[in-house]
């Protein structure tokens, strides 16, 4: 790791000011992902701009139909959440299988979705919960934000501050682990909501996560699991690597979308 | 001892524990020496490349840069290169191909992770930092990684072996076993991968070398499980000083698994660099990356395996071709490994009248490959409980029947590849694994799990081992360069208290409480008053270490030899302070006592009267209580057993789960039966491990290791394991006859039983044939896929 220099801003306002004057700057939210790539030279950035003393930076708001989750908030926090448990258990339940206990006490919301990690979970709750990612800036669809490996609709300097989650009837949440790294080979987050409008995010197994459009169709037409089981997700554009070949995680997606389906509460 | 419960047989709490889990053990890295720097290793990017040029001009100016060592400045020192301490010659009696393995490398690199450049620095950054502004150009040359390809490649790892074979070595009778088969009613013919492991030791290696400009003396502190035999191979083959100017200490060691047995490049090159920078300390620390680069490798074997059967379906004949990759350099013992660790295992517990094997070691441009928990008997292992059981299911008979049918049953029991089996009942060790794991129910489970979208299946794996390890005469016939013996001092302190000087060393193993569990049983000492001293070549005056679970069989016979000649000593004190005929002196239970009158001495009473001398005639019997004696085994010991594992494949997705696993061990008698257990179940989790996910892989195109890491190579975890209440351990126990105690080794055997049973399970579970390890949820899926493809 090479040396950089270390800033604690309080508001959004300076942590942003700050990035601009840097040089090569990055902000920080737990530093789960920032600091490994540090430590094995993938980044050496001039500054880091830790965001976690910005005050009221983390934390859970609940409305009849939002639940919104501010940028700091902490993978522990959404899974040991009880309003969170109540209104989208299935997003606790995601939070809950991301990494380990450390991870989860460190890692943060805004953190995994500005670093888009194609095997990472939370993608896939935004996309099958089709929320609203709030910057310092804007407010971008998550259909919209990620866009590619590692990159999202973010721009230089912007902050993510909340994610707003709407609250579906049922939802669901399958991820099947990499064996080694625990992040997802495969992991599909569905929801259905009031109207019956469902949604079916996938992350791990393309570039970047996407919505299973095939078995939302599927189950438009008959929300069963055979429905999203049986449909055949092309193995095209998926990822190949040791661990799975894109037959394999095309395959996975239906099994997950299919078992997400029977879970759905 | 009937009193204690702290003496032989005993499930004693571990001493060391306390020391350990509160963070108070002493590691290597720990240890701060006065003035200490810091040494960082520059390597390897590429898997084969001839060194055109090294340039460290500006690395020199660097900030806190002390000293920057490259291969050239160890061959002007005349510094000799590592060695593979074990000879073995081709079936064509010439030697193995030994080719040079540089301290630091010179000329040429060989693997991905090769030393190049030892930069020495005020600190860790500021030698990273220099190793980064070295510049190295390299010739890049064709590489090689796959062993199956590595005989007929174009990538040349050693000159003097232009094919990449070290050796072509074989064992037994060929044209017997040929006959065998011509006669066979019917023959079981497999391909057979062992995959690669890499060790991962919580602790990574790790070393202190510094030199005494004063006295012109080294000591080397470091990772390692046999300090005494490292001592011996620097300064009798290095040539850095000789023994009594070295001094190598080895203390709490975090694992080893084998990967510590050996001597490496890095710690070699820290303790001789010192001289040059003023005597001041090297230390360096192994990080993970580098554990997974550089530390050797295990297993990696591909193999063509014959059985030939009568038609009663007794086994006739065994036929055997491996191919063993050996990585870039032959490691310490990597020659011993596919050979007498191996090949002399295919009888496995089975009456075979004839064996042949041959094997192709194999230069590939990847980390060299040793010795790893079981060290060729878990590939044997694996050979012949992966035969035996596809020949049972083609003969269309139950496997475990099939194994009874073809057990030894009459010992003492010579097979065609060397062993003579001294004890055993594998009968026994079967029955009792087949009631444990409840075998008879077994279709009803698979009906229950059929229910739940899996698929049930079980595997066998009859395993024998040989540890301990031989005869020193024995193994230097077969071309060891060592003896394989073990030493013990017994130190009474003249309040009784008693220290044992051991050459055994325990990183993990438990020693501190189960030979103090011995000295407690024999002495009547409470094992809180005894001490043992290991890892310290200025303490312990020679010993062989740890490996091979030996440190019970030979180390504590060792030790239990040197008890005899303290209990001697002590009975004759006694007798002269209770004025008493030495024959009428009767030891028990800590006390002496004179048969037929009251008088009785304490142990401690005794062991401070040989320290006083007050009422003994000194001159006729020698002042003090301290004793030592050297252990030689007079045959390797056998641990054998019968293990069970029953698995649920998930056909949606081709995960494997161990549903249940039933270890019946015979280890002979128990010291400590909860160590035992431990050990049981540590060793099968790395057999599942390796069955299930463990892998190393090398990129073929450039050579890179892509397991580099926890995030791609995947070690066992607690959710891999069985639930502990499917996790049965039961014993038989049949005393080995070669040493006092009737001890067997219990280190490996875990470790060497279940990748055979998990995949004897899962193949059984999905009707095939074989299925390649690990057998991880992607493979498994593929195989289901094939199938179902070939079903339509
Ligand atoms: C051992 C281990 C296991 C893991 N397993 C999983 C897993 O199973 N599933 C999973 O999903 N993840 C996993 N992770 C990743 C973990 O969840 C990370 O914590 C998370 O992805 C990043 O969050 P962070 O707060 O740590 O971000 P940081 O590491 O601090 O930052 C990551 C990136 O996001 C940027 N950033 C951070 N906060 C913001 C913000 N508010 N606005 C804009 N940019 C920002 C940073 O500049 C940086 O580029 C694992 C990590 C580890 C170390």
């Amino acid at each position: 790791m090479e040396n950089f220099n270390y800033h604690r801003p309080a508001t959004v306002l300076a942590a942003a000011a700050m990035l601009k004057k840097s040089k090569d700057g990055k902000y920080m939210g737990g530093g789960h992902t920032l600091l490994p790539t540090m430590k094995q030279g993938l980044a050496s950035p001039t500054d880091i701009i830790d965001l976690t003393a910005i005050k009221n930076f983390g934390g859970i708001k609940l409305s009849k139909t939002m639940v919104t989750i501010k940028a700091g908030t902490t993978h522990m926090e959404v899974a040991t959440s009880k309003e969170i448990k109540k209104a989208i258990p299935a997003l606790a339940e995601m939070a809950g299988k991301i990494g380990g206990v450390h991870v989860r006490h460190k890692g943060t919301i805004g953190g995994s979705i500005a670093n888009a990690d194609p095997a990472a979970d939370y993608p896939s709750a935004c996309l099958g919960l089709g929320a609203t990612i709030e910057t310092n800036k804007r407010k971008i669809e998550a259909d919209k934000f990620f866009t590619g490996m590692f990159e999202t609709a973010l721009k230089a300097g912007e902050i993510i501050t909340a994610v707003h989650f709407p609250i579906p009837k049922k939802s669901a949440h399958q991820k099947f682990p990499n064996p080694a790294s625990r992040y997802a080979l495969t992991g599909v987050f569905l929801s259905q909501d009031a109207k019956g409008k469902v949604r079916v995010g996938v992350t791990g197994a393309a570039a970047s996560a996407f919505r299973a459009t095939d078995i939302e169709a599927a189950l438009a037409k008959d929300f069963s699991a055979k429905s999203a089981s049986s449909v055949k997700i092309a193995a095209k554009g998926l990822m190949s690597d040791m661990h799975a070949t894109a037959a394999y995680r095309a395959h996975l997606v239906s099994v997950l979308a299919g078992r997400a389906v029977a879970a759905a509460k | 001892m009937a009193d204690t419960k702290t003496g032989i047989g005993a499930s004693v709490r571990r001493k060391e524990d306390l020391r350990f889990i509160t963070g108070k053990g002493n590691y290597t890295d720990d240890i701060n020496l006065k003035d200490q720097t810091i040494g960082y290793f520059l390597r390897s990017p590429h898997a084969h490349a001839k060194i055109k040029g090294i340039n460290t001009a500006k690395a020199r100016k660097m900030d806190g840069v002390v000293g920057i060592f490259t291969g050239e400045d160890v061959a002007k020192d005349k510094l000799g290169g590592l060695i593979c301490g074990w000879m073995i010659h081709s079936k064509d009696g010439s030697p193995m191909k030994a080719g040079p393995h540089p301290v630091l490398a010179l000329d040429k690199v060989r693997f991905v992770g090769d030393q190049v450049a030892l930069i020495v620095a005020e600190t860790k950054e500021q030698a990273r930092a220099a190793a980064q502004a070295i510049v190295v150009s390299y010739d890049v040359l064709p590489h090689v990684v796959d062993v199956a390809k590595a005989m007929k490649s174009k990538a040349n790892v050693h000159d003097l072996a232009p094919d990449n074979r070290v050796f072509n070595w074989s064992l037994g009778n060929e044209a017997d076993t040929n006959a065998a088969f011509a006669k066979a009613a019917h023959v079981t013919s497999m391909d057979i991968v062992n995959n690669r492991l890499i060790p991962n030791a919580m602790e990574p290696r790790a070393a202190i070398g510094s030199y005494d400009t004063g006295t012109e003396s080294y000591t080397l502190y470091t990772t390692s499980q046999n300090p005494h035999v490292a001592r011996l191979v620097i300064s009798a083959f290095h040539g850095l000083a000789p023994e009594h100017k070295l001094r190598v200490i080895a203390p709490d060691v975090g694992g080893g698994f084998g990967s510590k047995i050996f001597i490496y490049g890095e710690e070699v090159a820290c303790v001789w660099a010192s001289k040059f920078i003023g005597g001041r300390p090297i230390k360096w620390t192994g990080e993970r990356s580098e554990s997974f680069l550089c530390d050797a490798h295990g297993r990696d074997h591909v193999t063509k395996a014959e059985l030939a059967m009568d038609a009663s379906g007794k086994i006739t004949g065994m036929r055997v071709h491996t191919k063993a990759s050996m990585g870039a350099y032959l490691s310490t013992f990597s020659a011993a490994v596919p050979t007498y660790l191996y090949g002399t295992l295919l009888s496995g517990q089975y009456n075979i009248p004839n064996i042949y094997v041959e094997v192709d070691a194999i230069y590939t441009n990847t980390a060299p490959v040793d010795a790893y928990r079981g060290a060729g008997r878990p590939e044997a292992t694996y050979v012949v409980e992966r035969l035996v059981e596809t020949a049972a299911r083609e003969l269309k008979m139950d496997p475990a029947e099939f194994r009874r049918k073809n057990f030894v049953t009459s010992f003492p029991h010579q097979t065609p590849v060397i062993m003579m089996y001294d004890a055993g009942d594998y009968g026994a060790s079967l029955d009792k694994a087949l009631a444990m794991a409840d075998y008879k129910n077994f279709t009803s489970r698979k009906a229950e799990s059929a229910k739940n979208g899996k698929l049930r299946g079980v595997g066998f794996s009859a395993y024998i081992e040989a540890c301990g390890i031989a005869p020193s005469a024995a193994v230097g016939s077969l071309g060891a360069g060592v003896g394989l013996w073990e030493s013990a001092e017994v130190r009474v302190n003249p309040i009784g208290t008693v220290e044992i000087l051991t050459g055994s060393h325990s990183h993990g193993q438990g020693h501190e409480t189960t030979f103090a569990q011995l000295v407690s049983e024999r002495l009547g000492v409470d094992i809180n008053n005894v001490l043992i001293v290991h890892g310290d070549t200025d303490k312990v005056q020679m010993g062989m270490g740890t490996y091979g679970s030996r440190s019970g069989a030979v180390g504590m016979t060792a030790i239990s030899k040197a008890l005899d000649k303290i209990e001697a000593k002590a009975k004759k004190i006694a007798a002269a302070v209770m004025e008493s005929s030495v024959n009428d002196v009767e030891f028990k239970d800590g006390t002496f006592t004179i048969k037929g009158t009251d008088k009785k001495m304490g142990f401690g009473e005794v062991a401070l009267a040989s320290y006083l001398g007050h009422k003994f005639n000194t001159s006729e019997i020698e002042l003090g209580l301290k004793e030592s004696a050297f252990h030689d085994p007079s045959n390797f010991v056998f641990p054998a057993g019968v293990h069970i594992c029953e698995v649920e494949v998930d056909v949606d997705t081709g995960l494997t789960k161990i549903a249940s696993y039933t270890a019946v061990d015979d280890f002979g008698n128990l010291i400590n039966p909860m160590i035992v257990e431990g050990q049981v179940q540590g060793g099968v989790a790395q057999g599942i491990g390796q069955a299930l996910l463990e892998g190393a892989v090398y990129d073929e195109d450039s050579g890179q290791l892509l397991t580099g890491s926890f995030m791609d190579y995947n070690m066992p975890r607690a959710a891999n394991m069985p639930h502990i209440e499917n996790f049965q351990l039961g014993f038989t126990c049949t005393p080995c006859p070669s040493n006092p105690l009737g001890m067997k080794g219990c280190g490996e055997a875990g470790a060497i039983a279940a990748p055979p049973a998990v995949i004897n399970a899962i193949t059984h579970a999905l009707g095939v044939r074989d299925i390649a390890m690990p057998a991880t949820p992607l493979t498994v899926w593929t195989a289901m896929q094939s199938m179902k493809i070939a079903a339509e």
